[in-house]
Formats: structure tokens, sequence, C-alpha cells
């Protein structure tokens, strides 16, 4: 890998990073607010379905974490096992199951499973 | 004084070998390098170890005492003495020839392949060129500019013993004071030297070399610096062009 590709994945998963704390911190208030009066699958969908505004933040909050994670996972690979020829594969693999098992999991609270 | 006598167990041999120890009278305002002095004077002539100036200046004397890198010439034993022991070893992430002396070869190679020298497009009939020392480029090259190249950054890293290949601190916080250096011409061939998993963007921001550097340098900072200016450089391109 060329050292400015290198350069230029620090750079997304820095950004991605930022993505990353704001709807973490969204997601926490959003966990708070709505566990206000207990939990259930009926509630937490009856909020979701249809709600676009909803879909779009988790859609963002997934594909900023197809981004951030699977980079920091190949760099600790690469400096783990570094002959073991595992970094590429390992992290595409990753990277696939966040966004495609995200989307799946956003596209389903959002039609509520139907 | 409270001990007459210090343990002290010195690295014998070279990548293989083991600790020795010997006793050493204790002494007011004792140094490290004065116990390592007096071993070799004294108890043991055949022990390697390097040292020049004895007063923090040349930044040859560095060695691991009692687990950390540090210039034994500015150490005292009382700072660092463990009871009445002390651990003396050579500098870590170095090939070591013989006892405590290491080769440095490939940490100065290293501050090669960072383009971590000056070139600049004057010459002796010009005029000098004029940096104005309150300037963001002079204050940030000042801040790094105090290295003399002892190793104990590069001794204290994890990531260079996790990844051989890497530069390592010295290296680039040179890079980093010269890419602030308004009159140097490398400045491209330098970031695409120091840019990636070998350079600058494989630093944990963990801090070890900034906690040892015995001159209070911090290269964590920048170290930064370089990231952030070659990650713009890479995907928006520089003031001296895209990467």
């Amino acid at each position: 890998m060329s050292s400015v590709l290198q350069a230029k994945l620090w750079y997304a998963q820095r950004i991605s990073a930022m993505v990353l704390g704001i709807c973490v911190a969204i997601h926490l208030l959003i966990i708070f607010y709505a566990i206000r009066d207990g939990l259930s699958a009926q509630e937490i969908l009856g909020r979701t379905q249809g709600n676009i505004g909803f879909a779009i933040f988790y859609e963002i909050f997934v594909i900023a974490c197809f981004v951030h994670a699977p980079i920091g996972v190949a760099n600790i690979l690469q400096e783990t096992f570094p002959k073991s020829g595992m970094v590429r594969p390992v992290s595409i693999l990753l990277a696939l199951l966040i966004l495609v098992l995200g989307t799946v999991a956003v596209f389903g609270v959002f039609t509520g499973g139907a | 004084m409270s001990n007459a006598e210090l343990k002290v167990k010195v690295w014998r041999g070279a990548q293989e070998g083991e600790f020795v120890e010997y006793l050493v009278p204790r002494n007011p305002n004792q140094t490290v390098l004065d116990v390592v002095t007096y071993i070799q004077r004294k108890l043991d002539s055949t022990l390697s170890y390097r040292f020049a100036c004895r007063v923090g200046m040349c930044g040859s004397c560095a060695m691991t005492v009692n687990g950390v890198a540090r210039w034994t010439c500015r150490t005292h034993v009382s700072q660092i003495v463990e009871g009445d022991s002390l651990e003396i070893a050579p500098l870590n992430n170095l090939p070591v020839i013989k006892d405590l002396a290491t080769d440095m070869r490939e940490f100065f190679n290293k501050w090669k392949g960072a383009v971590g020298f000056f070139k600049g497009n004057q010459t002796r009939h010009d005029d000098f060129a004029k940096v104005e020392p309150d300037s963001k480029e002079r204050q940030l090259a000042n801040a790094g500019i105090e290295c003399i190249g002892c190793g104990v950054c590069y001794a204290s890293c994890e990531v260079v013993e996790a990844r051989p290949n890497y530069l390592g601190p010295a290296a680039l916080n040179r890079a980093w004071t010269l890419a602030n250096d308004v009159r140097d011409t490398q400045q491209l061939e330098r970031m695409r030297a120091v840019a990636g998993d070998a350079g600058c963007h494989a630093c944990h921001t963990q801090g070890s070399c900034t906690e040892r550097c015995p001159k209070a340098i911090e290269p964590t900072a920048s170290i930064a610096g370089l990231k952030k200016l070659i990650a713009k450089a890479a995907v928006r391109g520089s003031k001296w062009g895209k990467l």
C-alpha cells in the first residue's frame, strides 16, 4: 500500500471519528430519552417506522463505522501479526459486514421488518 | 547516605548475554555514568560503554537504567535507586554491539530516510534569509530544534518495537522542524518520505518519547503536526504541490 494512500486512510479515519463522536453522543441521548418509560420492541418500532430522519441518522452512523473500524483493525493486525497476510482480507470482510448488517438493521427498524 | 554500597546489575554480552552484579561505593551527587565509569576503571576493564561530554550536550551516554531510557550523565543515582539496587542495560530497539554500547546506525539512517537534512537554494553570495523570530513556522521549528540525537525517545517508543521500519520519534521530529523551515526546498520529497505506516501515521500518540525526552522536546506534538500536514497534502494538496 502506498504511503500516500495510508495518509488518506488516516485522514478518513480521523474524519469518521469526528462523525462517530457526534453520532455516539446523539445515540446516547436518544437512549436516555427512549427508555424513560421502560423499553419494548413495540415502543422502539413505533418511533422508528417510517421515520426518514431516524433512518438517515443511523445510516450515517453505519457509514462512519464502516470507514472507521476496518482501518483501525487493519492497523492493529499489521502491528500484531505483521507477516500473516490477513490484514487486507480481514479488514475488507469487517468493512462489508458492518456496512451490510448495519444497513439491514437500519432498513429493518425503518420498515418495521415488513 | 543510608547505604555504603550499591548493587549494580550491568548487561554483559551482545544480543545474547546476562546481567552481572557489581558492588560500587555510593558517593554524594553520584551519577549513573559515574557508577558505570567506576566499574570500568576499578572492577572490570572489559566493560564497554559510550560517553563523551558528561554534561548532557553530546547525547552519547543514554542507557536503560532501572527499565527506563535516560542520559546516564544527568541522572543522579539518588533520583532513581530502588533500595540499594541499580540495573543498567543498553538502549532498547537498537542492536547491541557489546555490553552497554548499541549500534546507532539504523537510528541515524532513519533520519536520512525521513529527509531529515537541510537543502536550500541560496549560495554564499546571496544575502541572509530573513526569518521572523515570531513567525508561526519559526516558533514551530524552535519547539523541536534542540534534539541532540541521543536515542532515548527511539528506545522508549513501542511503535518502533512493533514496526521495525517505523522511522521513530527523533527522525520525525527533525522532519517536522524542517517542514517548518521556510528556506528548505525538499518539502514534497520529505512529506512523501514520512507519510504512511512506516512514518508519522503509525504513531499511537502514546507519548513515551515526550515523557522521557531529556530535552523536554515533544516529538508527539511534532508527529501530530506532520500527520495533519501530510494528510491534508494527500487529499487537498499543499502550498508545495500535491503528494
